[in-house]
C-alpha cells in the first residue's frame, strides 16, 4: 500500500467530487427477497460450502443448541435477496454497452461513472455482518442499501482505484431489522497494479497459477539498508560519515575521501524525472505493461532507478516533480515507486 | 589524461590482422557453440595461409562458453604461450584484437587467434533478458538490484533510458534514430551474407515497427544471430609473407570512464555522453597519430541505433548534439562523409557481439567488401557501447 496518494489526471478532483456525490445515498426502495428462507436452498449451500454442522438441517439439532428452530448459515445473509441471475447479466450487458438498464440503481450508475473513470476492474475485499437475531425458515427478509463512502484514489496491489463501502439493512416480515452487512469492493484500472504475488488469491480473472515474483536483489553488507528501509517505507540514501557526500549505488567506501564509515539519510522523497522509459516487451509475467520506468533525480542529489505508479505512460515527461511511494510486490520486498507530485 | 604526454602503443603500426574466418549468420545453425568456434578458427586459419601448428595465443570474450583450451584441442593447435578472457560484453570485440596485439608486440607469442562463437538466437537469447538470476550476493549481481527488481531486465531497457535523455537534450527525434537502421539494412540488402539481404527498409517502416521499450522501436534493435567469427593477429612483418594483404593494427584501445557501470551508468552528471568511449577515442587519435578526417568509413557497434549517433560524436565525427544532422545528411551511407557498418551492421548482417563488424574492417582495407569504399585508408572499428569497451583503427599496408 501507498504511502502517498499521486493523483492520475489533472482533472481528477473533478472526478472524485462525482463519485462523493454517492456517498450516503440509497440505493433505492426496500426490496423483497424473491424466495422465502428455506429448506432447499439452505441444503444446496451447505453441501457446496462442506459445512456438516446440524443446526442447518436438524430440527432437532437446531432446538438443543438454543436456536428456535433450523437457522440458516449466517454467511448465506445475501443469498435471500439476490436479484438473480437474468437480472444480473441484464445490468453487465447494459454497462459493457454504456446504457442505463431499466432497474438500475444508484449503485449501478456509480458503478458506471468508474467505467468512465477506466476503473474497469472490480474484486471485492471484504464484507462484515451484525446480527440481530438468527435467520430462521420461513423469513421473508428485505434489504435496503446505501453507498456508505467513495474512498479517493489509491495505490493497491491490483491496481489504482477507488473503495466502495456499501451498507446492507436487512429486515423481516414485520419490518423490523434483522442483520446489518457491509460490503466493500475496489474498482480499480486494470494494468495498473504493482503486486499480486502477496494478496490471496489468483492475479486476474481466469488466472490460476501464482504470479512468478519480480528479480530478486542480491543483497550485500553494502546495499541491504536500502530494501529494509523501504519496508520500513523510508528513501534511505547512503551517506559518508566522514565528508557527508550521499552515493547512489551503494559501495563501502566513499570514493571521494575513500572512508569506509557511512550512514544513511532519509531523502524527502520528493524529485523529477531525469530519464525514463515505456517497456513494452519482452513481457514477463511478474510485472504489468507497458511498464513506466524512470530514472529519478531526489532532490537531495542522487539518482535511482524506480517503477513510476499512478501515471498514464504516454503522460510521463523529463522534469517532471514526482514523489516516493512504497509498494510491497510481495512478502519480501518493498520497493520505492514515484507517482506525480500534487501541485 | 592531459597531464601525460604522447601516448604510444608499441603494437600500433607493427601488428596486423592477416586471416579472417566465419560460419554462416543464422537464426538456428543447428550445431554446438564449440563446432561454431572451430569452423571459424578453421576458416580464419585457411584465410591466412597458416595452419594450427602457427597458433601459440588464443583470446575470447569472458562471455564465450568456448574455452581456448577446447577450441584447442578440437582443432589440434599444440602449446599456448597466452590466453585471454576479456569481460562486459561486446565491449570486449576490438579487445581481442587488442590483447592479440599486444601479446605479439611484446614477444609473448606470434600468431593470436581472436573467437566469438554463439546460439545467440537459438540458444541463449539475451533478449529475453536476466530472469531467474539467482541473487549470489556478490558485486556483479547486486548491481542488478539498481534496476532488475523494477523492470529494466534486457539491454534494450538499459539503453533505452539513455536513449530518451539524448533526445530530450540533442532535439533528436525517434527518425534520426531510424537513419542508423535505415543506412544498416540498405548496406545488408547488398551483401549476401546478411540475414536481412535484399530487405531494406524505410523510414517509415522504422517508425511503424512496434515498441520494445520507448523511445525504442523493433527496428532500433540488433538481430539475434547464431554464428561464429575468428580472426588472426600477428606481426605486420610475418603477415606481409602470408595469403592475404594484411590490415594493420593502426590503433586499438581499451576504455571504461569514471562512475561506470555495465550498462546503466545513469549517475554521472550526464547521460548524452559515452565517455567510456571517449577514453578509447582519445587513444586511437592519439596513438595512430590520425584524425577523424583521415578515417574513409567506420564500423560502429550497433546493437541499439542511438548509441551510433552518441559514437558519432565521441569520436569526433562531428559536435556533441550534431549527429542528427550527420545522420539526416545521409553521411552514413555508401557515398557518404563516413559510409558507416557497409556490412549491413548488426542490425542488417548479424549479431555476433561485434566481431562481425571486426571481419568488415578488415575487408574494406583488403578492397574486398561488397559495399566497398573506394580509396580507403583507415576505419574505425568500435565494439559494444554502454559498457566498458574497445576500438580500432585498421589500415592499407603502405
Amino acid at each position: 500500500m501507498s504511502a502517498a496518494e499521486p493523483a492520475t489526471e489533472v482533472d481528477d478532483e473533478k472526478f472524485l467530487a462525482r463519485l462523493k456525490a454517492f456517498e450516503g445515498r440509497t440505493v433505492g426502495a426496500p426490496t423483497e427477497g424473491p424466495d422465502a428462507v428455506n429448506q432447499a436452498m439452505i441444503r444446496h449451500w451447505v453441501e457446496a460450502m462442506g459445512d456438516e454442522n446440524p443446526v442447518y438441517v436438524d430440527e432437532q439439532a437446531a432446538r438443543a443448541n438454543g436456536f428456535p428452530g433450523i437457522i440458516a448459515p449466517p454467511t448465506m445473509l445475501q443469498a435471500w435477496i439476490m436479484r438473480g441471475y437474468k437480472a444480473t447479466a441484464e445490468l453487465a450487458e447494459a454497462r459493457a454497452e454504456g446504457r442505463r438498464a431499466v432497474g438500475a440503481s444508484p449503485a449501478d450508475d456509480l458503478m458506471h461513472v468508474l467505467d468512465e473513470g477506466g476503473f474497469t476492474s472490480v474484486v471485492a475485499t471484504n464484507c462484515e455482518q451484525e446480527y440481530r437475531r438468527s435467520v430462521v425458515l420461513g423469513d421473508r427478509l428485505s434489504v435496503s442499501s446505501s453507498i456508505e463512502s467513495v474512498s479517493t484514489e489509491k495505490q493497491t496491489g491490483l491496481g489504482i482505484g477507488h473503495f466502495i463501502t456499501t451498507v446492507l439493512a436487512f429486515t423481516d416480515a414485520a419490518g423490523e431489522p434483522v442483520a446489518t452487512m457491509r460490503f466493500r469492493i475496489l474498482k480499480f484500472r486494470p494494468g495498473t497494479g504493482k503486486s499480486t504475488a502477496a494478496l490471496s488469491g489468483p492475479p486476474t480473472a481466469g488466472s490460476e497459477e501464482p504470479r512468478p515474483l519480480r528479480p530478486r536483489p542480491a543483497l550485500t553488507h553494502d546495499n541491504a539498508f536500502f530494501f529494509d528501509g523501504a519496508r520500513q517505507q523510508k528513501l534511505l540514501v547512503q551517506r559518508c560519515a566522514s565528508c557527508g557526500i550521499l552515493r547512489h549505488p551503494p559501495r563501502p567506501a566513499c570514493a571521494v575521501c575513500r572512508s569506509f564509515e557511512w550512514d544513511t539519510l532519509e531523502a524527502s522523497g520528493r524529485g523529477t524525472v531525469y530519464s525514463y522509459v515505456v517497456v513494452h516487451h519482452p513481457q514477463v509475467a511478474a510485472f504489468d505493461y507497458p511498464l513506466p520506468v524512470a530514472v529519478v533525480e531526489l532532490e537531495e542529489g542522487t539518482r535511482l532507478v524506480a517503477d513510476l505508479v499512478g501515471i498514464e505512460p504516454d503522460a510521463v515527461e523529463i522534469g517532471m516533480p514526482v514523489v516516493v511511494t512504497f509498494v510491497a510486490v510481495d512478502d519480501e520486498l518493498t520497493l520505492p515507486m514515484f507517482g506525480p507530485a500534487p501541485a | 589524461m592531459s597531464a601525460r604526454s604522447a601516448r604510444r602503443h608499441t603494437f600500433a603500426g607493427t601488428t596486423a590482422i592477416a586471416g579472417i574466418g566465419a560460419t554462416e549468420f543464422s537464426k538456428d545453425s543447428g550445431r554446438s557453440e564449440l563446432r561454431l568456434a572451430t569452423e571459424a578458427v578453421a576458416a580464419a586459419l585457411d584465410d591466412a595461409g597458416l595452419t594450427a601448428a602457427d597458433v601459440d595465443g588464443m583470446v575470447t570474450f569472458s562471455a564465450d562458453t568456448n574455452p581456448e583450451i577446447e577450441v584447442a584441442r578440437t582443432l589440434g593447435i599444440g602449446d599456448l604461450t597466452f590466453f585471454s578472457r576479456i569481460h562486459y560484453g561486446g565491449g570486449a570485440a576490438c579487445a581481442t584484437v587488442h590483447q592479440a596485439a599486444m601479446a605479439v608486440a611484446t614477444g609473448v607469442a606470434d600468431v593470436v587467434v581472436c573467437y566469438r562463437a554463439f546460439n545467440e538466437r537459438s540458444g541463449h537469447r539475451f533478449g529475453t533478458g536476466v530472469q531467474g538470476r539467482p541473487p549470489v550476493p556478490n558485486a556483479e549481481n547486486a548491481s542488478f538490484a539498481w534496476y532488475a527488481p523494477e523492470g529494466l531486465l534486457t539491454p534494450a531497457s538499459w539503453v533505452a533510458m539513455f536513449a530518451q535523455r539524448y533526445l530530450h537534450a540533442t532535439g533528436a527525434t525517434s527518425e534520426d534514430f531510424g537513419r542508423v537502421a535505415v543506412a544498416d539494412r540498405a548496406h545488408a540488402a547488398t551483401n549476401p551474407r546478411a540475414w536481412f539481404y535484399e530487405k531494406p527498409i524505410t523510414l517509415e517502416d522504422h517508425q511503424a515497427s512496434r515498441w520494445i521499450v520507448e523511445p525504442l522501436h523493433l527496428l532500433d534493435c540488433c538481430q539475434e544471430s547464431d554464428g561464429g567469427q575468428a580472426l588472426i593477429v600477428t606481426s605486420l612483418e610475418r603477415a606481409r609473407d602470408l595469403a592475404q594483404a594484411p590490415a594493420v593494427i593502426n590503433a586499438a584501445a581499451q576504455g571504461a570512464g569514471a562512475q561506470q557501470d555495465m550498462m546503466t551508468s545513469y549517475y554521472r552528471d550526464d547521460m548524452t555522453h559515452l565517455p567510456e568511449m571517449g577514453v578509447v577515442a582519445r587513444q586511437l587519435w592519439e596513438t595512430s597519430g590520425l584524425a577523424p578526417a583521415d578515417i574513409q568509413g567506420a564500423i560502429l557497434y550497433d546493437h541499439f541505433t542511438p548509441f551510433v549517433l552518441y559514437q558519432l560524436e565521441e569520436l569526433g565525427f562531428c559536435q556533441w548534439g550534431e549527429a542528427k544532422e550527420f545522420v539526416r545528411d545521409g553521411n552514413l551511407l555508401m557515398g557518404g562523409l563516413l559510409p558507416t557498418n557497409t556490412h549491413g551492421g548488426q542490425l542488417g548482417e548479424a549479431y555476433i557481439h561485434g566481431t562481425n563488424g571486426i571481419a568488415e574492417g578488415v575487408r574494406q582495407v583488403r578492397t574486398t567488401a561488397v559495399n566497398q569504399i573506394s580509396g580507403l585508408e583507415h576505419i574505425v572499428v568500435t565494439a559494444g557501447t554502454g559498457v566498458p569497451t574497445s576500438g580500432l583503427i585498421l589500415g592499407v599496408d603502405r
